[in-house]
């Protein structure tokens, strides 16, 4: 019975495997890539498991010219950006959930078309605006850009856990004599930590992978790159070192990778959809 | 966490839980307030991206050029670009390649993450959680860092995929230099995007399928429904908005392999890559020719509207209340 049951599922199962080999394999190559020592990685004969493990190749790329400042340029700009999109983003869907205004509906579709905003066909004039504002090569001018990119879905998830949260709660605070914002903080904001904790990462994973403003905005002064613009110039730092090519890719995903695995209840129940895209 | 996650499980796509109008009018406050509230969102949007498309309208209808930029006395010539970029075959064929580009890509990202959801839902506990962790991590792989391994994937002498084919006997593909063919770029372009954008749509899927109630499967069982009838007469009518939402954006977010694309071919080799956001970008900042490049990314913008449209009614129609 359990035998023809188990050839039954059989080609369910092998299914089941092929997805997850396409699915890792591209991350597991680039892993264990990074793990080989030269003589593997330019063989004949390329092994599925590495025989020898090095971390030269971790070396290299960490001691590479400019890694610590575009890391802390990454760093940097990514928690301005996620910090302001949240700090704005609190007011707004506290006024959108908790209060009726004229207006508000048409904020909140105005908020939804931003979501949707079209960056890639922004770029020249973004380009030109910073260049007239003299913003240009400044890590400020990123900080905003992506603040921009990460408001809106900010917002839109902010407002649907402000709204799970019983405004009854803060009334009997209120009644209690808290005014209305104090019994908002007191009361619904620990309430909210952990929607704030998983849409700041959501957040700072869009910013901290974002490639095409960090290309064309900073363009003289090199010391104002970010991480994905360093990685995207590999050939320039490494050459045809692919191992220290693949211990910087693996540095890089490395947050992303844990951030995602530990909020893995969220992204699949759907919740990330329109935040991050790979 | 659970409590949140609860709330928003059975309707993915961000949207919130519909709240009850009871609450809500009660905690009415009047006044500047609200208004207070959301005006550093409301100047973020306006300066960071009314300003932007207004800026990039105002540039395509003018004379704007390296001179124009250092000296800032760009005029208006109405039409005159639009018209040089509708009459330039080259544009054309980048348009052609843009619709062929999306067409592909988004078939196989539909059809690949329709399967994959399909399959999911019929796994086991065990099995499910795998499968779901992995397409998480691919999710989660940085574009840039995901281009770069899959440089080193069909690199030509020590790429793991010319050794595998070798391997097979197609032994044409010893050192087959992938990117010096366009077609051959193509595809590997097209595979790193399907790679990437199937885990979010099959996950998106699963997640409204699992909200089919059980009871209508086994009433159409008992019809004697076959399996391939079950799912076009019950599955399919409730996963549908779903689906549109998912198909409309998978549409939209072709233009962002823009990323992709800049950081592996920069659009070669020759034309053989370049999308409509490239060419654009390739025209203004490489070519100086600011004037053609947005006049480029406004046709690029009319074409997305376009989709965005179907996108925002099906989404409406979700939503319960704005």
């Amino acid at each position: 019975m359990s035998t023809r049951r188990t050839v039954r599922r059989l080609p369910l199962h092998l299914a089941a495997a092929l997805t997850i080999v396409i699915c890792l394999f591209p991350v597991y190559w680039m892993i264990t890539t990074s793990f080989k020592p030269n003589r593997d990685i330019q063989s004949e004969h390329p092994q599925l498991l590495p025989q020898t493990w090095t971390l030269d190749h971790f070396k290299r790329a960490i001691d590479a010219e400019g890694f610590g400042l575009f890391w802390r340029n990454s760093v940097l700009v990514t928690l301005g950006a996620v910090l302001l999109a949240l700090i704005v983003a609190l007011g707004a869907s506290f006024a959108v959930a908790r209060m009726r205004w004229r207006g508000r509906r048409q904020f909140m579709l105005m908020v939804f078309v931003a979501q949707m905003a079209p960056w890639e066909s922004l770029i020249i004039p973004v380009y030109i605006i910073s260049r007239d504002t003299d913003m240009l090569d400044r890590l400020p001018t990123l900080t905003l850009v992506y603040f921009m990119m990460t408001l809106p879905f900010t917002i839109v998830v902010l407002r649907g856990f402000i709204a799970t949260i019983p405004v009854e709660l803060e009334e009997s605070a209120q009644v209690d004599g808290c005014t209305r914002f104090g019994a908002f903080r007191h009361v619904a904001f620990p309430l909210l930590a952990p929607g704030l904790m998983a849409t700041s990462l959501f957040g700072y994973i869009t910013a901290w992978n974002e490639f095409a403003y960090a290309n064309f905005l900073i363009i003289k002064q090199q010391d104002h790159r970010t991480l994905p613009v360093w990685l995207s110039s590999f050939h320039n730092t490494f050459g045809t070192d692919w191992g220290a090519t693949m211990a910087a890719s693996t540095l890089f995903a490395l947050p992303a990778l844990a951030v995602f695995l530990l909020l893995q209840r969220h992204v699949t129940s759907g919740f990330a959809a329109g935040a991050v895209k790979g | 966490m659970s409590v949140v996650h609860e709330r928003t499980a059975p309707r993915p796509l961000t949207r919130p839980p519909r709240r009850t109008p009871g609450p809500a009018r009660r905690a009415t406050m009047s006044g500047v307030w609200p208004y207070l509230l959301v005006a550093p969102a409301v100047l973020g949007m306006l300066y960071l991206l009314v300003y932007p498309l207004a800026r990039a309208v105002l540039i395509s209808f003018q004379d704007f050029g390296l001179r124009q930029l250092i000296l800032g006395d760009a005029h208006f010539v109405g039409f005159d670009n639009y018209r040089t970029l509708l009459t330039d075959p080259r544009f054309w064929t980048v348009v052609r390649r843009t619709f062929l580009f999306m067409a592909v890509n988004v078939a196989l990202i539909m059809v690949l993450s329709t399967l994959v959801a399909l399959m999911i839902e019929r796994l086991g506990r065990r099995w499910r959680t795998a499968v779901l962790s992995s397409l998480v991590l691919t999710w989660a792989m940085p574009v840039v860092a995901a281009t770069t391994v899959f440089q080193w994937l069909f690199h030509s002498e020590f790429g793991i995929v010319n050794h595998g084919l070798t391997g097979l006997g197609f032994t044409s593909f010893e050192g087959y230099p992938w990117l010096a063919h366009g077609g051959a770029a193509f595809g590997i372009l097209v595979t790193l995007v399907v790679w990437q954008s199937v885990p979010f749509a099959a996950i998106t899927l699963y997640s409204a399928l699992t909200t089919v109630p059980s009871e209508l499967y086994e009433a159409a069982r008992l019809d004697g429904a076959s399996g391939f009838r079950v799912f076009r007469s019950v599955t399919l009518p409730i996963v549908r908005p779903i689906f549109m939402l998912v198909l409309s954006l998978e549409v939209i977010w072709t233009f962002r392999a823009f990323v992709q694309i800049w950081v592996m071919t920069r659009g070669g080799p020759g034309d053989a890559t370049t999308i409509l956001p490239v060419y654009a970008v390739q025209t203004a900042l490489a070519q100086q020719r600011y004037d053609l490049g947005s006049a480029a990314s406004m046709v690029t913008v009319v074409l997305m509207s376009g989709i965005l449209i179907v996108y925002f009614r099906q989404m409406f129609r979700q939503e319960a209340e704005l």
